[in-house]
């Protein structure tokens, strides 16, 4: 048992920071630490910050422009990322379409894509779920008939994640109706320009319209816009959730969340004392401190199994069930610590430039509205409960 | 025993819900709740033609209620309808001012002529016991005051605020009028609906008349014990929406081709919000039947402790057995999850109040 990093790994840790300190533009970890909202552009300069340095897509084989890091690497380069508070990259067309591409799509498709994937010209995003396809997703009904070197694409997708700001699409769309719900689904992309194709803004409680309704009328897709083979796109939306959950355990952004929290208690205080030493709350933040180095550790075995070869399995559910109990944990906390000034929302505060007269201390504004926000990590993904499906299916098999 | 409420207090919670079910439906509400002046006047008025105010105080200071009981079974209707009127001020300003034997301007709140916010929370954190910052110093004629209060509700729709601050003789409460030389609000909207403000006060200068309370320690206490009591009552309402909500939509909405409330572990899920919520009903009446009572104090501790406590677990367990859906401004139910989580942050949260509960207890 050896929970230490080589030296060769400390090295990198030590040239991901000197990276960070050297290239993370003030503005946007100043965003990310203080729970303001991230526009467009600030995430295209990140995104480009790290094409420039050829660390954008960590998950790519280095001869479609990854790094070539070990799953250990990766590991140490996402935690040094959140706890320095850069911005998450948009993983849509990175994270999920492209190792699908590398694995599944043919040399032309990749060719075609994924450079304009890594400098940042389309802009991706995701259409699975449906208004009736949820965690039961496999029942999609978007429908795709062909027609000629066409397919014609009739439905709806929703909660599509930045959808507003898509170039293109990936879909999972149903090609056989008469086959079993996972045998007759194809994976397809659409370009968002395409006639009869609307976007229709979801405002969630936060007042945030970062999801949207996609929705398709006699969408003519080139058949060349297949991914793989017809009927085959289960497969390949099976192998994108894999990757949609790598990292999903969070640990490096759970740590600066947390680590923020801790120094708020000892900033606020209450009935006269900082809140880090009263009692209770004390014990709710040892709680989370805890459940949080476990979870590490967790991480970094399923980490090291995966270094000798180990397909994540339950393994990556466990770690997404847990992830998300304790961010929400830590958003919860949050909004507890700053009492009655957690009501407070002044949306403008939360933007870039905000110059009206501050209400509350410093973050008060964000704590709710990121609290309810983050209610989403236990439902997308995969809900929480189907992550225990998968695992209690595996343990019991029944 | 009987646990049913009063015929009278029935039929008051029936026609204010009647009432706010026509009048203030969710869409309307929101708009109201979400909009320029927080609350709608229109049905404020109403409700005061109805009565309603009355019900919150006595007959001996004007109304025709003012139990625990009356209390709760307005609020939870409130709470019901996420109603944003200005009835916790009210009812908090109005409790000390009765206190205060200030019965005419009772009357004139009672009637729904005055609106009166209760200006007592203050934007530094003290110690229990410790003077408000806040302070009132006799001029004259006159008292003046300087200081600041803190997420005032309702601020803005208020005629006067009753400021609670130090004076050399101990904590009291002044009458002022919202638009006195020298106050000033700085108003927000909250993310659950409705406005609150931040209120300043230099050098605000009031008649000596505008000292309602000699005991401002007595009135302060009596406000705060309806305004805790009020609150519960008022999660208690919204939580028990959010389950009718979560149970329709767990018999509705089909996955894998069964209704979700098929699956056993979200049939556990809601079994334990149902029972959660019964146990917050009782606590709830706990504190309503101890209120002004010897015990009230460690009753409504347990109430606030007991429906922060549920209120988390109920608004969190409806947004996740909902999904996606549930977390959408267009569904109620995020309206109301974000209600009954941000109750448990006004007048002390559940762990203020489990800590109070404990040091009353050694008291005792």
């Amino acid at each position: 048992m050896d929970l230490r990093f080589t030296p060769e790994e400390e090295a990198f840790r030590d040239e991901v920071r000197a990276f960070l300190a050297d290239k993370l533009p003030a503005h946007l970890s100043r965003k990310v630490k203080h729970g303001l909202a991230m526009t467009k552009a600030d995430m295209e300069e990140w995104h480009g910050i790290l094409h420039a340095k050829g660390w954008l897509a960590s998950h790519w084989p280095e001869r479609h422009g990854g790094p070539g890091w070990t799953v250990v690497q990766r590991s140490i380069f996402e935690d040094e990322s959140a706890r320095a508070n850069a911005p998450r990259i948009v993983p849509f067309g990175v994270n999920m379409l492209g190792p699908v591409l590398i694995k599944y799509g043919s040399d032309e498709q990749c060719q075609r894509i994924l450079p304009r994937i890594l400098d940042g010209t389309d802009w991706w995003c995701q259409g699975y779920s449906e208004p009736g396809a949820g965690s039961d997703l496999a029942s999609l009904k978007t429908s795709a008939v062909r027609d000629g070197d066409h397919y014609v694409v009739n439905g709806q997708k929703t909660w599509t994640t930045l959808g507003q700001y898509a170039d293109w699409i990936f879909c999972l769309v149903r090609t056989d109706p008469t086959a079993k719900a996972q045998e007759g689904i194809s994976f397809l992309l659409i370009d968002m320009k395409s006639p009869g194709i609307e976007v229709r803004p979801i405002v969630l409680l936060d007042g945030d319209p970062e999801v949207n309704e996609v929705f398709f009328t006699d969408v003519r897709v080139p058949v060349a816009n297949l991914v793989g083979e017809e009927n085959k796109g289960w497969t390949y939306a099976k192998y994108l959730l894999t990757y949609e959950r790598t990292n999903i355990a969070g640990v490096g952004s759970s740590i600066a969340a947390f680590d923020r929290l801790k120094s708020i208690a000892g900033l606020l205080t209450r009935g006269g004392r900082p809140l880090a030493d009263d009692p209770l709350f004390a014990a709710r933040l040892a709680r989370i401190e805890i459940d949080l180095a476990n979870m590490a550790t967790t991480n970094m075995r399923v980490i090291a199994a995966a270094a000798n070869g180990g397909a994540p399995g339950a393994e990556s559910s466990m770690l997404k069930i847990k992830g998300t109990e304790i961010r929400q944990a830590i958003t919860a906390l949050t909004r507890r610590a700053y009492g009655p000034y957690a009501q407070p929302f002044i949306p403008e505060a939360l933007e870039d430039g905000y110059n009206g007269e501050p209400v509350g201390p410093e973050d008060a504004g964000s704590a709710a509205p990121t609290y309810f926000n983050y209610r989403k990590l236990s439902i997308f993904g995969g809900s929480n409960e189907v992550q225990k499906n998968i695992i209690s299916k595996m343990i019991v098999g029944l | 025993m009987d646990f049913q409420h009063s015929e009278d207090r029935q039929m008051l919670a029936d026609t204010l819900r009647r009432f706010l079910a026509e009048r203030a439906p969710i869409e309307a509400r929101n708009k109201a709740a979400y909009g320029e002046t927080g609350y709608s006047p229109d049905v404020w008025r109403g409700l005061a033609e109805l009565g309603v105010i009355g019900a919150l105080f006595g007959e001996d200071v004007g109304g025709f209620g003012g139990g625990g009981f009356d209390i709760m079974v307005v609020f939870e209707e409130i709470g019901r309808a996420l109603a944003v009127e200005p009835f916790l001020g009210t009812l908090m300003a109005g409790r000390a001012l009765a206190v205060s034997g200030r019965t005419a301007e009772l009357e004139e709140i009672i009637a729904g002529t005055t609106i009166v916010a209760f200006a007592h929370a203050e934007p530094q954190d003290r110690a229990t016991g410790d003077p408000l910052a806040t302070r009132a110093t006799a001029d004259g004629d006159s008292w003046v005051l300087n200081g600041a209060k803190a997420v005032v509700v309702q601020a803005e729709a208020a005629d006067r605020l009753l400021v609670s601050a130090q004076t050399d003789a101990g904590p009291s409460l002044f009458l002022v009028p919202a638009d006195a030389a020298g106050v000033q609000l700085h108003g927000y909207a909250n993310v659950d609906g409705g406005r609150s403000a931040e209120v300043s006060l230099k050098d605000v200068r009031v008649e000596v008349s505008a000292r309602v309370a000699d005991d401002g320690t007595a009135a302060i206490a009596a406000a705060e014990a309806a305004g805790l009591l009020a609150l519960s009552a008022e999660a208690l309402g919204a939580m028990e929406i959010a389950k009718s909500a979560t149970i329709d939509y767990l018999q509705t909405r089909k996955q894998f081709g069964v209704p979700i409330g098929k699956f056993q572990a979200l049939q556990h899920r809601i079994a334990t919000v149902l029972l959660e919520i019964e146990q917050a009903r009782s606590a709830v009446i706990n504190a309503a039947d101890a209120f002004g009572g010897e015990t009230a104090d460690r009753a409504l501790s347990a109430a606030k402790y007991t429906i922060g406590a549920t209120g988390q677990l109920v608004a969190e367990e409806a947004i996740q057995l909902h999904g996606g859906i549930g977390m959408t401004w267009e569904l109620p139910l995020s309206h109301y999850a974000k209600r009954i989580t941000m109750i448990d942050g006004q007048l002390g949260d559940q762990d203020e109040h489990l800590q109070r509960y404990i040091a009353l207890g050694r008291a005792a």
